[in-house]
């Protein structure tokens, strides 16, 4: 490869070398690191497939199982006797409260240390304090929030909303910080030059000016927490249509029924993905 | 509009709002049967729970080893969910994107099929995947594949969208064919990106990996679930303290090589 020159350069414009040859591409930092990683990763891949706990299952055989099931789900998706029309709408807007109400209480929430975390409102001290602690709350996954908290506080919805609050928190803070340090600077200088106290340029300047795209992020980690409200139901017990999934699949078996459940699920997604791409759209967001 | 009507207007759109948003709050409170006062002290209570009971003991740490070796298989399984996902999305990315786009008909159809890939939860995937799989690694790693797809298919449609459209034009207008419009205009612009998304998406699969692995009873996170359920919680301590360091290390890399790599 006497073309590839490894350089540290990043401009990818050709450079005539000694030899008057041409040298369409170099080998730049960045497409070294872009190449190594690619390599590692497929290094890792690999390995995992060699050494996957399959637990002695016949791959094809099971393949072509679940090819038959999925047949089964989306092509003749049936009701039960548990699971009638009228139950998987309540249980759809079971699942569809918990993801209101840890949006609601992630929202305030988020607001109140979005202040505190945005560069222009704040000193950087803090600022960098709560999204280190924020970083750190959200290493940890939503079940294991909620799994902690139906032990530490007792089983039920407040242990699934607050579980499920962390890292909306997370998601929001960080929109809505972002909204808030694009707040022009002359307009918290002028308010502060004519007297203004921290209090009134957040409630007359900061928030109304931003109070359109904190809507819009707020829609947005709704629709995302109505996919974990269903993923809490199956797995932390936190009730719901996903809870009805997993007793489908786990208990009671029924194929026909998890394809009637599923569909109540997919219908309700993406009604609310349509919504939220016109909400970017019609903002400019890009998550 | 005089700014005494346009105040007053918007004075009643924000009423409304509210009391639309405090109705949907006390509906959504009653239906799942939300204790507010309960919701006040949980995370207090949480707190002094955690100091007395979640702290990792000296069995805790003796069970280490189990621990870091599901936490390695876990790591593995995301990092080859995020793989295959990633090759397999690519091409569907080229169907679908308004730049590299073959027929329209093609593009819709494989918009459609991402979306409807996306929008079926992860838990719903494990859950169905589970009836013929049964309980094993190979499992949890097809569930978190199949939403790793949806993902980055969209996420890739939108990269390539962005990152390639002139350059895309400018060798279409040079007469390049197709396979090399996209190995020369492509590929090395929105590479990058591309990448940008794999390394989110292993981030994100590792804590979904845990959610997996307790609904198909494998991994960090059934291991989590069992030793919840079986009130040793100093050991199940000692797993969230393993993937948080886990998650932190790997948001570390990401960002360095991003800064480096875009």
């Amino acid at each position: 490869m006497s073309t590839l020159i490894l350089s540290s350069a990043s401009n990818g414009r050709a450079k005539r070398r000694a030899n008057r040859s041409i040298v369409l591409r170099q080998l730049t930092l960045p497409k070294l690191a872009l190449r190594m990683t690619l390599l590692v990763l497929l290094a890792v891949t690999v390995i995992g497939f060699a050494t996957i706990d399959t637990r002695d299952t016949d791959l094809r055989e099971a393949t072509g199982e679940s090819a038959r099931y999925f047949g089964i789900m989306f092509g003749s998706p049936e009701p039960s006797d548990q699971v009638t029309f009228g139950h998987a709408a309540r249980q759809v807007l079971i699942t569809l409260s918990l993801a209101f109400l840890t949006t609601l209480i992630g929202a305030v929430v988020a607001i109140v240390l979005g202040l505190f975390a945005a560069r222009n409102l704040t000193n950087p001290r803090i600022s960098n304090i709560i999204k280190g602690f924020i970083s750190v709350i959200r290493a940890i996954p939503t079940v294991l929030w909620v799994l902690i908290f139906s032990i530490g506080a007792g089983l039920g919805a407040v242990a699934a909303v607050i579980g499920m609050s962390f890292h909306t928190v997370g998601y929001l803070l960080k929109a809505y910080s972002e909204s808030f340090e694009e707040l022009d600077a002359a307009v918290i200088e002028a308010l502060r030059a004519s007297g203004a106290s921290w209090v009134q340029i957040v409630f007359q300047a900061v928030l109304p000016s931003s109070i359109t795209y904190i809507l819009s992020w707020t829609f947005i980690r709704f629709e995302i927490n109505f996919a974990v409200a269903v993923a809490m139901g199956a797995a932390a017990g936190a009730g719901g249509i996903g809870f009805e999934l997993f007793q489908a699949a786990w208990f009671r078996l029924d194929i026909a029924e998890i394809g009637y459940i599923t569909y109540f699920i997919i219908a309700v997604a993406l009604v609310m993905e349509i919504i939220a791409t016109r909400l970017k759209r019609r903002y400019h967001i890009h998550d | 509009m005089t700014p005494d009507k346009y105040f007053r207007r918007q004075k009643f759109v924000l009423t409304a709002v509210l009391v639309g948003m405090v109705l949907i709050t006390l509906f959504a409170g009653d239906i799942t049967r939300f204790d507010t006062a309960d919701a006040f002290t949980a995370v207090p209570r949480v707190v002094r729970w955690s100091f007395r009971n979640f702290i990792p003991d000296e069995q805790a740490v003796s069970r280490l080893p189990r621990i870091l070796s599901r936490l390695l298989d876990t790591i593995y399984m995301s990092v080859m969910a995020s793989m295959i996902a990633a090759i397999l999305a690519f091409p569907m990315a080229l169907l679908g994107s308004r730049t590299t786009r073959v027929a329209g008909w093609l593009a819709g159809a494989a918009r459609g099929f991402a979306s409807v890939f996306r929008n079926i939860p992860i838990a719903a995937w494990a859950l169905i995947l589970i009836l013929a799989f049964g309980t094993s690694d190979f499992t949890g790693f097809l569930a978190l594949f199949f939403a790793t797809f949806g993902f980055l298919s969209r996420a890739f449609m939108e990269t390539i969208d962005e990152a390639s459209a002139s350059s895309v034009e400018a060798l279409r207008a040079a007469g390049a064919s197709y396979t090399q419009t996209v190995s020369q205009a492509v590929i090395p612009g929105s590479m990058p990106q591309m990448l940008s998304w794999m390394l989110y998406m292993i981030e994100t699969n590792i804590r979904s990996a845990t959610l997996v692995g307790i609904l198909t009873g494998t991994g960090i996170g059934f291991q989590f679930d069992i030793y919840m359920k079986s009130l040793q919680y100093r050991s199940a301590a000692m797993i969230a303290i393993c993937l948080i360091v886990t998650v932190l290390v790997i948001e570390t890399i990401s960002n360095a090589l991003r800064r480096v790599i875009l």
